[in-house]
């Protein structure tokens, strides 16, 4: 596929996505909105128009913002985005709500919470389905990411959907990532879990007027006294791992990084500086060393994906459907293991 | 291609009664649809920049105060000023028959009254989408 591939647009609109991608980048929002729904509908269309505009971006702060279902995500993210609005900062929003496995529809009704932000030309609010992922982001999300970023907006706040323990995508997304917890949702134990507490750059006990609110912050300080396990500059998502030559420190070894413990009421805008604050102090830190690991380290998951789509979608096309349909035929009836026939795919491919 | 509708479900207007909405929002969603929930009492600006924002091939209007001679219209103006006017806008709730001809001229493709079958309001909405995207191809 290439840039120049013609598109079935609207009146008004382009019909190249280079020219979309033109239109998006110089403040035609109607052509971001457009672009933004090419990348979740075909990827490989767009792959090429993503590529042109990869130089200009890293420029954005992205913040991710995570947590269970409830604790109060899109309100924090809407009050978060009113601060930096207040300092003149343009602000782009993803929000992400999960697609039912069985009808492949959505609800997405992170707006609802988000109605503050309405009628300001300086934010930017998309929602998105996972449309079958299942790290607590979409597929796109990160694409999507690159092009608000490039499109020039200074802070982008993604919010993942309900995410539970294991929905960990986000830490390769974002910059910094907020964990938000609310009182009364678990023990200890479940704060010593693996997982989602452990990508935490800021942790934020939302509804903190709640009974309870000094348990969930003392169960919180409680992990963080036991220490951290350091940070894996891989990720081992699919048993397959790219390895990346760790980037040489400074050598003067700065302090590592202790998640604060943060509470807020974010439905009446309390303590929401004090994230800010944070936010803004975490940003200052990656800056002395550790945001280049993790930048390097984002960016070696980013090229496994796209080598990992690319081989498929290679493998797929030198196959004839019919081809897979007999194999599985063929291990439904167990005469083959399914280990064996992708093995034989691949030499029939070759 | 993973090619979904979108469509945008809001309440514009002051009545704070959005049961018939999520009713709608819901049985789009098992249709397949990615449904864009705005919650309520938006403005026809808040719908119109909601729309443009969010990509949708149709907008759904949930209306029980009675303002929906003023209020519906005005949307679909303002979906015109902002080049969406390829955007399907149709509207549910408590709207008299004697207003929907009137509705209808002003751009309002399909009205949903109480006992609307859900099953009729997916059809309308698959059937007049693929006919857009149809008309967009040519």
């Amino acid at each position: 596929m290439t840039g120049r591939a013609s598109l079935s647009l609207s009146p008004g609109l382009p019909d190249t996505i280079m020219e979309l991608v033109n239109q998006a980048l110089t403040g035609n929002r109607r052509a971001l909105a457009r672009l933004i729904s090419q990348i979740e509908n075909d990827g490989a269309l767009v792959a090429q128009a993503l590529a042109e505009i990869f130089a200009r971006t890293g420029r954005a702060r992205v913040i991710g913002v995570t947590g269970a279902p409830g604790t109060g995500k899109s309100t924090l993210v809407s009050e978060i985005a009113k601060a930096y609005r207040r300092t003149g900062q343009t602000v782009g929003i993803v929000a992400v709500d999960p697609t039912s496995p069985f009808s492949g529809g959505a609800i997405l009704g992170d707006r609802i919470r988000m109605r503050d932000l309405a009628g300001d030309p300086g934010v930017f609010i998309r929602s998105m389905a996972t449309r079958g992922s299942l790290g607590g982001l979409a597929r796109a999300t990160a694409d999507v990411t690159k092009i608000l970023d490039a499109a020039g907006y200074d802070i982008i706040l993604i919010e993942t959907v309900g995410a539970g323990q294991s929905e960990v995508d986000i830490a390769r997304t974002a910059d910094t990532t907020i964990v938000v917890e609310a009182p009364g949702l678990g023990d200890e134990v479940q704060a010593i879990k693996a997982g989602i507490l452990e990508i935490a750059d800021v942790f934020v006990v939302n509804k903190a007027d709640r009974e309870g609110a000094a348990n969930t912050v003392r169960a919180l300080e409680a992990m963080l006294d036991l220490g951290t396990a350091p940070r894996a500059t891989q990720s081992a998502h699919h048993g397959v791992t790219i390895n990346v030559e760790p980037v040489s420190r400074n050598s003067e070894s700065e302090p590592a990084w202790r998640p604060p413990i943060l509470q807020t009421v974010a439905l009446e805008g309390k303590g929401i500086d004090r994230v800010i604050e944070a936010i803004t102090r975490h940003q200052q830190h990656l800056a002395n060393g550790e945001g280049e690991v993790r930048r390097r380290a984002r960016l070696a998951a980013e090229l496994e994906v796209i080598l990992r789509e690319t081989l498929l979608r290679r493998l797929m096309a030198g196959l004839a459907p019919t081809d897979v349909t007999a194999m599985v035929d063929r291990i439904f009836k167990r005469e083959l293991d399914p280990y064996t026939a992708a093995q034989q795919l691949l030499a029939q491919q070759a | 291609m993973d090619k979904k509708i979108r469509i945008l479900i809001a309440k514009p207007g002051l009545d704070g009664h959005d049961r018939g909405a999520k009713v709608i929002a819901r049985a789009l969603r098992d249709a397949g649809m990615e449904v864009i929930y705005t919650g309520l009492r938006q403005t026809p600006e808040m719908v119109v920049e909601s729309a443009l924002q969010e990509d949708v091939n149709a907008v759904g209007l949930s209306i029980l105060s009675g303002a929906h001679m003023t209020l519906l219209p005005r949307i679909v103006e303002l979906l015109k000023a902002n080049h969406l006017a390829d955007v399907l806008v149709f509207a549910g709730g408590i709207i008299p028959d004697e207003d929907i001809p009137a509705l209808k001229a002003a751009g309002i493709r399909g009205v949903f009254g109480p006992g609307a079958n859900t099953d009729d309001v997916v059809r309308f909405i698959r059937e007049e989408v693929e006919r857009q995207s149809d008309t967009e191809t040519r």
